[in-house]
């Protein structure tokens, strides 16, 4: 459960997100909205990267304020730019460096990180540079390294983007059969037609908050 | 680059297996052991590396990867010393230093970065009462192997996007946006690290 009041975000004098205050309880949860709208800002709120100039945030009952290392324990995040978040070489130690901390053995390292490899069709590429994949690729495994860790919520910003169609269908399956709470922002409208509630936010402001098709009815709205 | 990162050939020979400390431990000895040894102990030496290349089954291509930055250089130590010495200091000296780069890149083919590490971590334990976190020394290093690429992949888009634009000659239009990209990357890297858990 994402919970925020009355939170608002300024760099310096801008105002970027503004009187937010809502509760998603909802298991699939969409943002839309234009270009520099806030949209990555809000994402980044939700697991602490970013903290709110006023108001509060709540993820999972804990204030990101004070328990940013442990809500970030539970709460995966997928960047749009993939090569930032691979931090390890090859394609297999990267998985098992999110694993560091478990306590796990070499053996179940190993068998935990090529389940999620080949879940994600990446198993044959285990010990490839990271730096061979395409960018698809290299999103795939991004989302690998988040999810062999079970995370309790998923946040994702613009996971999409550098997929094929085959691949978004894939992540778009995925999203739909996921267990936990997942957060999307994207621009890739036919993603979030079966989602239980999409955000629109325009300059900063949380403009529509709806059902898939009428909240992308306003944005379209908004957009012309 | 290539030589750096991601060189790793995976296989199951018996060079894979053995620990990366034990490696590395041989590695010290046996370029020891080709400074020292006789013009006619290296003539064995080159036996005894080319049938370990053999043994690791890494393939030709690989092995070749390995010693390729330094054929000039092995040209001009081969050509320097037959002016100056003669024919044989020329072929053992040159010899040395191809089988010394030979051994290490054999090392480098056949163990993985994470062995590497642990290894490295393992080794810098006592460093934590100097108050150094061994685990983020050795990620450091990691991070430094991972950036080479994707630092040349910036590169590589910059010149394009200044051909695309007709620019290529200029210097500050390659460097000015190189640097601001790696920059930007960095800052995503921090972030993505803090998302994936490592600051607590
Ligand atoms: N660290 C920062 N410092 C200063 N300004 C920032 C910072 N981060 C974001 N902004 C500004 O906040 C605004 C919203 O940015 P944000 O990245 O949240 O937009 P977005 O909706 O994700 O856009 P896009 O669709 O392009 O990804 C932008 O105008 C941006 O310039
Ligand atoms: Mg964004």
């Amino acid at each position: 459960m994402i919970e925020m009041t009355d939170v608002n975000v300024r760099f310096g004098q801008r105002e970027v997100l503004r009187g937010v205050t809502l509760s998603l309880p909802e298991r699939r949860v969409g943002v839309i909205g234009a270009n520099g709208s806030g949209k990555s800002t809000f994402a980044r709120l939700v697991n602490g990267l970013a903290l709110p100039s006023s108001g509060d945030v709540t993820v999972l009952g804990l204030d990101t304020r004070r328990h940013a290392a442990r809500i970030r324990r539970r709460v995966g995040f997928l960047f749009s730019d993939p090569d930032a978040q691979i931090v390890m070489p090859t394609v297999a130690e990267d998985v098992a460096f999110s694993l560091r901390r478990k306590k796990l053995s070499r053996e179940e390292v190993d068998g935990r990180v090529r389940g999620v490899l080949t879940r994600y069709g990446l198993a044959e590429h285990a010990d490839h540079p990271a730096h061979h994949l395409s960018g698809g690729q290299k999103q795939l495994l991004a989302l690998c390294s988040v999810l062999v860790l079970e995370p309790d919520i998923l946040i994702m910003d613009e996971p999409t983007t550098l997929l094929d169609l085959r691949h978004s269908r894939q992540v778009a399956d995925l999203l739909r059969s996921m267990p936990q709470q997942v957060v999307v922002v994207t621009h890739d409208l036919a993603l979030l037609e079966d989602f239980d509630r999409v955000l629109v936010l325009d300059e900063g402001r949380i403009v529509a908050d709806a059902e898939p098709e009428a909240a992308i009815d306003h944005y379209r709205k908004i957009m012309s | 680059m290539n030589g750096l990162t991601g060189a790793y050939v995976p296989g199951g020979s018996f060079l894979h297996r053995l620990p990366a400390g034990v490696k590395l431990l041989g590695l010290a000895v046996s370029c020891t052991a080709l400074l020292l040894s006789p013009p006619v102990g290296l003539a064995g030496a080159v036996a005894v590396v080319a049938l370990l290349y053999a043994v690791s089954g890494v393939g030709v291509a690989a092995a070749w990867a390995q010693i390729r930055p330094v054929r000039w250089f092995a040209v001009a130590l081969f050509g320097v010393q037959f002016l100056l010495v003669d024919l044989p200091g020329a072929v053992s000296s040159t010899l040395r230093v191809v089988l010394a780069v030979a051994l290490a890149g054999l090392v480098t083919l056949t163990t993985r970065t994470a062995a590497m590490m642990a290894f490295l971590e393992r080794c810098l334990a006592p460093a934590r009462f100097l108050g150094v976190d061994p685990f983020r020394l050795s990620l450091l290093l990691s991070l430094t192997l991972r950036s080479v690429p994707v630092v040349a992949g910036l590169a590589t888009r910059v010149r394009e996007a200044q051909r695309a634009r007709g620019t290529e000659r200029s210097l500050r239009a390659f460097a000015v946006p190189l640097v601001v990209s790696a920059l930007r990357h960095a800052d995503t890297l921090g972030e993505a690290l803090s998302a994936r858990g490592l600051d607590d």
